[in-house]
Formats: C-alpha cells, sequence, structure tokens
C-alpha cells in the first residue's frame, strides 16, 4: 500500500484533486497550490515511520455505542423553513441549474 | 459598582438576584461596550435586541422569584452556532446571509437558561486556523499591544478569536468556543483569559457547523475558571440530536469546584520540552510547576512518546473530515451560489465553491480529498487513525503515574496579524501542545499564568482524564488562586 505513494504531486493531480473537491481553480491557484500541497504532505509524511503493527485504527475517542431509535416519524411539516434558505426554491422544491438536455 | 464590564458571570447572576442591580442595566453597559469596541471586529452581528429582551425577562422573573441558572448574563456566541433567526456564518463568505430556522443545542441550552445574546462572535473560516485571520469577514485585532511601543496589531488566537477578544476586552462576561485542534484553549492563551475544552461528546454537536466532527467539541471561555464550570455546566448534557452524545449526566462543577488538590499527581511530559520556543513559555511552566507543589500536588515527570505525531495525525484526520463535511456547501440547499457563464449543475457547484470557500478551506478540502482518495486512503487516513490509536494510549499509560498533566498551551505568546499567515505549516505549529488531548477527546483547559518580556499574556494547559472535567476544573482554580493574574489590556479602542 506504502508504494502507491507519490513523491509529490503534480499540476495534473492538483487539478485531479480540485475536480474530485468541486472546486474550481484557475491556472495560477493550481501554480501557487502544488508547493503548498507537497509541503504540508511532505510534513505529514514523518507518519510513515512510526510502527503501527497491531493497531487498530480509531473509530472513537470516548467509548460508545450507537444507538438506534425506534423507527417512527419524529419531525417533518418544515417544508418552508427547509427551503428558506436555498438559493433558489419553486413550486416547494430547491431549484438546480438543468441537469438533462 | 463602578464599572459593571469589570464583573463575571458569576457575579452578574449573583448580583441579578440579590437585587444589587438590574439585568437591564448590565445589558445596557455590555451593549454600549460592544459597540465602543467595534475596532476589534469580534463580532460579525450584534444582537442587542435579543440581550435587552432576556435581561428584561430575567428582572420580571427576580420580581417574581422564578430566576433561573442564567437570568440577567448577557453572552457572546460564536458564528459556528446556529442560532434561529440570527444569521450563522462560520466565519465564511459561502454562508453570508444564513438565517437558520433552527438553534443549535448548545445555544439553544444558554438562552433557556436565561442567558442573553450581545451577537455572534468572528472566527476563522469554518474554524480552520489559529489567528483569526481566515474569517471571511476580516481579522479580529487582539486588545493587547506589546509594551515596547509598537502598535503592530496582534492575533487573539484562532479560531475561538473573536471570543477570546470579546471577554479580554471586558465586552462580554462570558463566550461560547469551540474546539477542533486547540480552537478555544490557543486564543484563551493569547488573550489572557480561561477557556475549557470537555471530554469530547459532553456538548452535542447539534446545530454546530461542523469541521471535523470526531474532534469539534464546544467549551467555555470566560474571565476565570468559575464562570468557565458555570458555563460548560449548563452547555453539556445528553442530546439524541446527536449521535456522539455522551448519555451520562452532567456533575455539579460550579458546586464541587475546590482548590484543595494536595496530593493530586500533576505529570509534566518531557516531550513537551520541545526545542526552538522560546524561553519565557518554559520560565511560566516552570513557575506553574512550583504553584501546583505550592498547592500540595505531587509533580512526577511522565513520558508521552507519540507526541511528535499529533500534528501530522491531525492534519490527515482533520482535513478528511473536513472534506467529506463541507461538501454539503452545493450551492443548494443554503448559502452562496454562483452563476458560472456556461455549464450545467457540476460547473454550478464548482463556482460556487470557488467562490465561496478561502484559500485555507480550499487547502485543506483538497488535502483531505487527497488523503482520501483512491490509492491513498491507507498510506494516510488509515495510518493516521492508527497513530491516533497510538496517541490515545500514551494518555492511557500516563494516568498510572499521574492524575493530570500541566503543559504550555501554546509555543509562544500572540504574534503579530500577518507573521505567520503565508506559512500554513508554521501556522499549525501554534496546536502542536494543543492538539495531543484534542486526538484523545480528553478535557483540557487553558489558564493565564502570566506575561512575557512584552507584556502579552502566556497561558498554561491542564489536561485531565476522559469525564474529569472537575479535577481540571479544580487544578485549574488552585492555579489561578497562585497566579493571581490581574494584567489586562489597556483600553485604546
Amino acid at each position: 500500500m506504502l508504494a502507491a505513494r507519490p513523491m509529490s504531486v503534480d499540476t495534473a493531480t492538483v487539478r485531479h484533486i480540485a475536480k474530485l473537491a468541486r472546486i474550481a481553480v484557475t491556472d495560477s491557484e493550481v501554480e501557487a497550490l502544488v508547493p503548498e500541497l507537497n509541503n504540508i504532505l511532505g510534513w505529514i509524511e514523518q507518519l510513515q515511520e512510526v510502527d503501527v503493527s497491531g493497531v487498530e485504527p480509531m473509530t472513537a475517542v470516548i467509548p460508545n455505542h450507537l444507538r438506534l431509535r425506534d423507527d417512527i416519524v419524529t419531525d417533518g411539516d418544515k417544508r418552508d423553513a427547509v427551503l428558506s434558505n436555498a438559493p433558489v426554491a419553486e413550486h416547494g422544491f430547491f431549484a438546480v441549474p438543468k441537469v438533462i438536455e | 459598582v463602578t464599572d459593571f464590564t469589570d464583573l463575571g458571570v458569576a457575579a452578574i447572576r449573583d448580583g441579578v438576584r440579590e437585587g444589587t442591580f438590574s439585568a437591564r442595566e448590565v445589558a445596557d453597559i455590555f451593549i454600549s461596550a460592544v459597540e465602543k469596541a467595534r475596532g476589534l471586529n469580534a463580532f460579525v452581528i450584534e444582537t442587542p435586541d435579543h440581550a435587552i429582551a432576556a435581561a428584561e425577562e430575567a428582572d420580571r422573573e427576580r420580581a417574581s422569584g422564578k430566576l433561573r441558572p442564567l437570568s440577567g448574563v448577557p453572552l457572546g456566541i460564536k458564528d459556528l452556532f446556529a442560532t434561529q433567526g440570527h444569521q450563522t456564518t462560520a466565519g465564511s463568505r459561502m454562508l453570508e446571509g444564513f438565517t437558520p430556522p433552527y438553534e443549535s443545542t448548545v445555544s439553544g441550552k444558554l438562552l433557556a437558561a436565561g442567558a442573553g445574546m450581545l451577537g455572534k462572535l468572528n472566527m476563522d473560516e469554518f474554524a480552520m486556523g489559529s489567528s483569526n485571520e481566515t474569517s471571511a469577514f476580516g481579522n479580529v485585532i487582539s486588545p493587547w499591544r506589546r509594551s515596547d511601543g509598537g502598535n503592530a496589531p496582534l492575533t487573539p488566537g484562532g479560531s475561538s478569536g473573536g471570543s477570546a477578544a470579546a471577554v479580554a476586552a471586558r465586552i462580554a462576561p462570558g463566550v461560547t468556543g469551540t474546539d477542533t485542534g486547540g480552537s478555544i484553549r490557543q486564543p484563551a492563551a493569547f488573550t489572557g483569559i480561561t477557556g475549557i475544552k470537555p471530554t469530547y461528546g459532553r456538548c452535542s454537536r447539534f446545530g454546530m457547523v461542523a469541521f471535523a466532527s470526531s474532534l469539534d467539541q464546544a467549551g467555555s471561555m470566560a474571565k476565570d475558571v468559575r464562570d468557565c464550570a458555570i458555563l460548560l455546566e449548563t452547555m453539556s448534557g445528553f442530546d439524541p440530536k446527536d449521535s456522539t452524545s455522551l448519555d451520562l449526566p452532567v456533575p455539579q462543577w460550579e458546586a464541587n469546584l475546590s482548590s484543595d488538590i494536595r496530593g493530586r499527581r500533576i505529570g509534566i511530559p518531557k516531550e513537551y520540552r520541545i526545542d526552538g520556543i522560546p524561553e519565557d513559555i518554559g520560565k511560566v511552566w516552570d513557575q506553574g510547576i512550583e504553584w501546583m507543589k505550592d498547592a500540595g500536588a505531587e509533580v512526577v515527570e511522565v513520558s508521552l512518546p507519540h507526541t511528535k505525531y499529533a500534528l501530522p495525525t491531525y492534519y490527515i484526520i482533520a482535513p478528511a473530515e473536513a472534506s467529506s463535511n463541507l461538501a454539503r456547501y452545493d450551492g443548494v440547499k443554503y448559502g452562496l451560489r454562483a452563476y458560472p457563464d456556461q455549464g450545467g449543475l457540476a460547473e454550478m457547484y464548482e463556482a460556487t465553491r470557488a467562490a465561496g470557500f478561502g484559500a485555507e478551506v480550499k487547502r485543506r478540502i483538497m488535502i483531505g480529498t487527497y488523503v482520501l482518495s483512491a490509492g491513498f486512503y491507507d498510506a494516510y487516513f488509515n495510518q493516521a487513525q492508527k497513530v491516533r490509536a497510538l496517541i490515545a494510549r500514551d494518555f492511557e499509560r500516563v494516568w498510572h503515574d499521574c492524575d493530570l498533566l500541566l503543559t504550555p498551551t501554546a509555543p509562544s505568546a500572540a504574534f503579530a496579524l500577518g507573521e505567520k499567515s503565508n506559512d500554513p505549516i508554521a501556522m499549525y505549529l501554534n496546536d502542536v501542545f494543543a492538539v495531543p488531548a484534542s486526538l484523545a477527546g480528553l478535557p483540557a483547559m487553558s489558564v493565564p499564568a502570566g506575561l512575557n518580556e512584552l507584556g502579552l499574556p502566556l497561558g498554561l494547559q491542564i489536561i485531565g482524564k476522559a469525564l474529569d472535567e472537575q479535577g481540571v476544573l479544580n487544578a485549574g482554580l488552585a492555579f489561578e488562586e497562585r497566579a493571581g493574574f490581574t494584567a489586562r489590556p489597556e483600553a485604546w479602542w
């Protein structure tokens, strides 16, 4: 698994990450992000030296169990409140740009 | 009373109860103090009408003998908490104008206890920052200035920078903060106030704008330990709306406050003596150790061997969780929507997120996206989760040798605005002492310890076992009694 780690990210990688993160980036932003991300990734790289054999990844800091509740409706009838902060709402729905041509 | 703004939470609560002054008088004084201090930029919005209405209600309650625990106390609320009918931005352009139709559990508990709200406090964007310089609504200026005659504007710390500045400038007697990796403790240390982050799960995260959900925890910030205990007691408690909320009774932290810590074992972790930190930090730490001994505690050197890995672990886990949490800002449900010249839904998402997020938030989302992406998940994220387990194990082991830990809160005093904003890693290092307790979910508090050579406050941190907020508060009280910290910034604003 560790072998999959590249030495550094390049402009193509940064564009790919930005695409995955759904953030539009300009050429100059990409240029600036390459060294910034490489510096941070280089710095967090030191974790690779820690021996974690036999260690389970931590998923909860304080022992706690996931509660289940009865499968009943506890909330609702709040359409207008839900839509009250929508940038565009029409006919009681969130409205988005056309998806299907 | 000479100046109401010198009063803390307990003094206001008790004074209103005893009829020494009216809640309305108190509210008016703080509202005008907030207006006068606009140069600090501590508040994103002011809500004087709310504070006045709560004060008038408190005065009516007193007349009818039905006062609530915080009746008459005006508070500042960090802008990370959703407040019904009042704009909640989390310091981001993305949420400018967002008016929640619901109340966060923590702010709701404070208001239900009778507190009034003076306004919403400025903060680093989505709590991502250690200097308050990433806020979309401008820097918060610390009320403190260096004593060398230079008037360089200083950071109040972050991300709860507005919260810290408001208490230090005495324009709010107490405030809420949130702490993901030091965001209560570091600003408290930078501004000479007290701030506590409880055990993860004590305070509900419902209605707190999410940053890194396995780390985010609300807490209180005030002038002293007692006020922090009072506020935290009200803020805490089980909430079915938060799946990680602890279903445990809230102890009576205020009633059980005691500075008698004779026989408590205070651990001094040797790994926190790191190279390159200013001499005055080491000095104030040594002084704090002497105060703990004077209080009858037994001081022992201990070891937390994975300390140096805490910060890089944090900067994998927190951005990973942030990249997931912040996916919700899509220009559809609430917040900003940008309209690109061409394209459809995907282009709208990308344009919205490009316009709505600031540089540091984008940087962390991209780091998080990268460490979670196919091929790198095991090498980065899984590895970090394993190291996190080792860091938590270090603490579990150290509790065999001691009951509490005493460390510096931050590796320096407040720095000037702009001094570190171009170097992300230098900025991240601010939280080197704060992050380990966050990763382990432990209660931790910063208490003011003294001033450095330039007249700026320095804080020390007390870390306790999970659920032992009382132990932390009591040691904090013993510390406070010995430190006798009375320094305050001279009003220039």
